[in-house]
């Protein structure tokens, strides 16, 4: 281990989201003071009003890229950062305001502001992949706290995060939970879902809604199918499914277009 | 002629990204800006065509600190459209829950984003090198808000249980006494907090403000109520629209929230309590008074003893409720779409949250409208700047910086709540 002097700098980012997934961080009551002595908190300004300058030995970055400005910014922070991190949906999906990119932004201005020519905004939100190098993404609207701190003590052991690619089903078998789809009929994106959240929708009598996104090499294809061909689901309703909070990922994309009229 | 500016390029310790800008010009304060540089994620325009039941669950991520406010709002108008009352357990699993994000939500700021204010650490971080017990302890509180959250609500940021008509699963009795003895300890820790932070040194500053918050005729607010003010308003909350405006002022950086003909108004905890004293338990009022709070606080930099006063109260009410408690047979009342219009509102931990929408006879939503409470706190903040400022001038640069960031804090602003705010240029000199 690096002398105490040494300890990794620790910088948090934020782009267009809710604040969610860097909460996560502060979240983790039982672990947040050990981690605050294993890591210097040089830049994460929901905590503090201390700024180190950089370089940073990691970033963690939330938030998708929505303006001109943000999109010079992440190439700056990206620049000073050795290891960079993407934390939550915004961040590897472009989140739920990627929605605009099914659409013309410039519609959506004046629903909400009453003078549009002041505002500054991209046609599509997009994830910070698009824009950069990412070491590793960290999945989840929101992030899962556990897998935050697995991704800071393997950050800090040097090691890879244990992170699993495997579906939300998977969970479910783990648990134990009886199928909401195959016993109740209730349409569920678990089987193409990325798993981390411990299948808390199937646990909750509900249907998973998707926030982990697209698992490694999902068949939204076959699902989309069975929620329309063998469950009845109007081609809206498949749509509305796989266009939530990870709508822009490659998968749920091309499935949700598939099933636009 | 001697000028000075104070800038603060991007504010800490609060939720999103603002900023803000004062100028001074021979002792008096030219202009104050409060800037809220938040990219637009346009919520209200990508819920039109969206499913009715999927409020919910898209308008909490306007948050991720207070995500059970924009749940809840969202429920009551749709319930409200389809001719829905939720009551009985599972309208007290809604007050639970919602218990559970104050808890949250008021131990973060209190201990987390404010108190190093008071007690000069620029974190909480900083702040346990020096007294680690009280920010163990301050950690242990707020998880047991987080606790609730996450037993009742499946997580505790932007939980999935919540639904238009009720809940998808309902605990039982036996998984709910199981936080009784937390949150027992938790509401003596809040009365600790409450003495803790009233010993804090508070600059003398009051002033007269039009408070607004919901009443309701047996409950502290939390859920339901009517809209009430210090000045002279009482009214349903779907008349909020007639009686508040969102105006776009030229050099502002967000639409700001007015009474109109009433101007600037304030909301959150301050305002709930002078305006629901009397609802108040009676522990809660006590601790109150041992903090030497009267009935009536307009001291914003009071607030930190406020929130800590709603904590003990979430805590009471929490366990009431627990106690109580039997399952419902069914986890959710049945909904079926219906054209019209509807309105919610509840108390988020920083203050009102409103909603209004119009569906159709599929359900699918047609407009939507969304006014957030740091939205409505912002022209207060401002007004609060230039007051204080001029008291400070005999302050260093940097004191004086930190002191507006603090004043900026006792609203515990939360500008992800991103719905209405937009960039703006950042002045270069």
């Amino acid at each position: 281990m690096p002398a105490k002097a040494l300890k990794p700098k620790l910088a948090v980012w934020k782009f267009a989201s809710c604040d969610g997934c860097q909460l996560s961080l502060l979240d983790c009551e039982d672990e947040l003071l050990a981690v605050c002595e294993a890591v210097e908190i040089a830049y994460f300004p929901e905590a503090t009003r201390k700024e180190l300058k950089g370089p940073y030995d990691l970033s963690l970055v939330e938030g998708s890229i929505t303006t001109p400005h943000d999109a010079e910014r992440i190439h700056k922070i990206r620049r000073a950062s050795k290891t960079l991190v993407t934390i939550g949906a915004c961040a590897t999906a472009g989140g739920i305001q990627a929605l605009r990119n099914f659409t013309d932004v410039n519609d959506f201005v004046p629903i909400v502001y009453a003078n549009p020519d002041y505002i500054d905004t991209l046609k599509r939100s997009t994830p910070i992949a698009e824009h950069v190098f990412v070491d590793f993404e960290l999945r989840g609207c929101p992030i899962n706290k556990s897998q935050l701190v697995e991704v800071l003590n393997a950050f800090l052991n040097g090691r890879k995060p244990n992170v699993p690619p495997h579906s939300v089903c998977m969970e479910c078998k783990q648990l134990g939970n009886v199928c909401v789809m195959v016993a109740h009929g209730i349409p569920c994106l678990g089987p193409v879902t990325h798993a981390g959240c411990g299948a808390i929708c199937p646990s909750y009598n509900r249907g998973c809604y998707g926030c982990f996104g697209p698992k490694e090499s999902p068949n939204a294809r076959s699902l989309g199918s069975w929620f329309g061909e063998t469950m009845g689901m109007k081609e809206i309703d498949i749509l509305r499914a796989f266009r939530g909070f990870n709508a822009y990922s490659e998968e749920f994309r091309k499935e949700s277009e598939s099933h636009e009229e | 002629m001697r000028s000075r500016n104070v800038k603060v390029n991007y504010l800490a310790r609060v939720e999103g990204e603002g900023a803000l800008s004062i100028r001074l010009k021979d002792g008096e304060v030219q202009d104050v800006k409060l800037k809220f540089f938040e990219p637009p994620r346009f919520f209200e325009a990508f819920l039109r065509g969206r499913d009715f039941r999927e409020a919910p669950d898209i308008t909490a991520r306007i948050c991720g600190i207070c995500p059970i406010a924009y749940q809840m709002s969202a429920a009551h108008a749709m319930e409200q459209i389809c001719g829905v009352r939720v009551e009985g357990p599972l309208r007290d699993l809604r007050r639970l829950i919602y218990c559970g994000e104050w808890i949250e939500s008021h131990v973060l700021h209190v201990y987390m984003l404010h108190a190093p204010d008071f007690l000069g650490y620029p974190d909480a971080i900083e702040l346990a090198k020096d007294h680690r017990e009280v920010v163990e302890k301050a950690l242990r509180l707020k998880k047991i808000g987080n606790a609730v959250m996450t037993l009742v609500g499946g997580r505790e940021i932007h939980p999935i249980n919540v639904r238009v008509g009720g809940f998808y699963r309902v605990p039982t009795k036996k998984e709910l006494r199981c936080l009784a003895d937390d949150l027992e300890w938790a509401r003596d820790a809040a009365l600790e907090t409450v003495q803790l932070v009233a010993g804090f040194d508070f600059p003398d500053f009051e002033r007269d403000y039009q408070f607004v918050s919901l009443r309701h005729p047996t409950e502290y607010p939390l859920t339901e109520g009517r809209l009430v003010s210090n000045r002279d308003m009482d009214i349903d909350i779907s008349e909020f629209l007639d009686n508040f405006e969102e105006i776009h002022v030229k050099h502002s950086s967000a639409l700001q929230a007015v009474r109109k003909g009433k101007g600037a108004y304030f909301v959150g905890p301050l305002a709930r309590y002078n305006l629901n004293h009397n609802l108040l338990t009676p522990l809660a009022k006590e601790s109150a008074k041992t903090a030497g709070l009267t009935e009536t606080c307009t001291n914003p930099f009071k607030s930190i003893i406020v929130r800590g006063v709603e904590t003990v109260l979430a805590c009471e009410e929490a366990l009431r409720i627990i106690e109580g408690y039997e399952m419902p047979d069914s986890p959710s009342a049945p909904v079926e779409p219906r054209a019209g219009v509807g309105h919610g509102c509840t108390e988020a931990p920083r203050g009102i949250c409103y909603h209004r929408y119009e569906i159709d006879s599929d359900g699918a939503i047609r407009t939507a409208r969304i006014v957030p409470p740091t939205a409505q706190n912002q022209r207060t903040i401002e007004k609060d700047l230039r007051e204080l400022v001029p008291r400070l001038l005999h302050l260093s640069d940097e004191d004086l910086t930190w002191k507006c960031e603090q004043a900026v804090r006792n609203y515990d602003p939360c500008i992800s709540c991103s719905t209405h705010f937009l960039k703006v240029q950042v002045e270069r000199e």
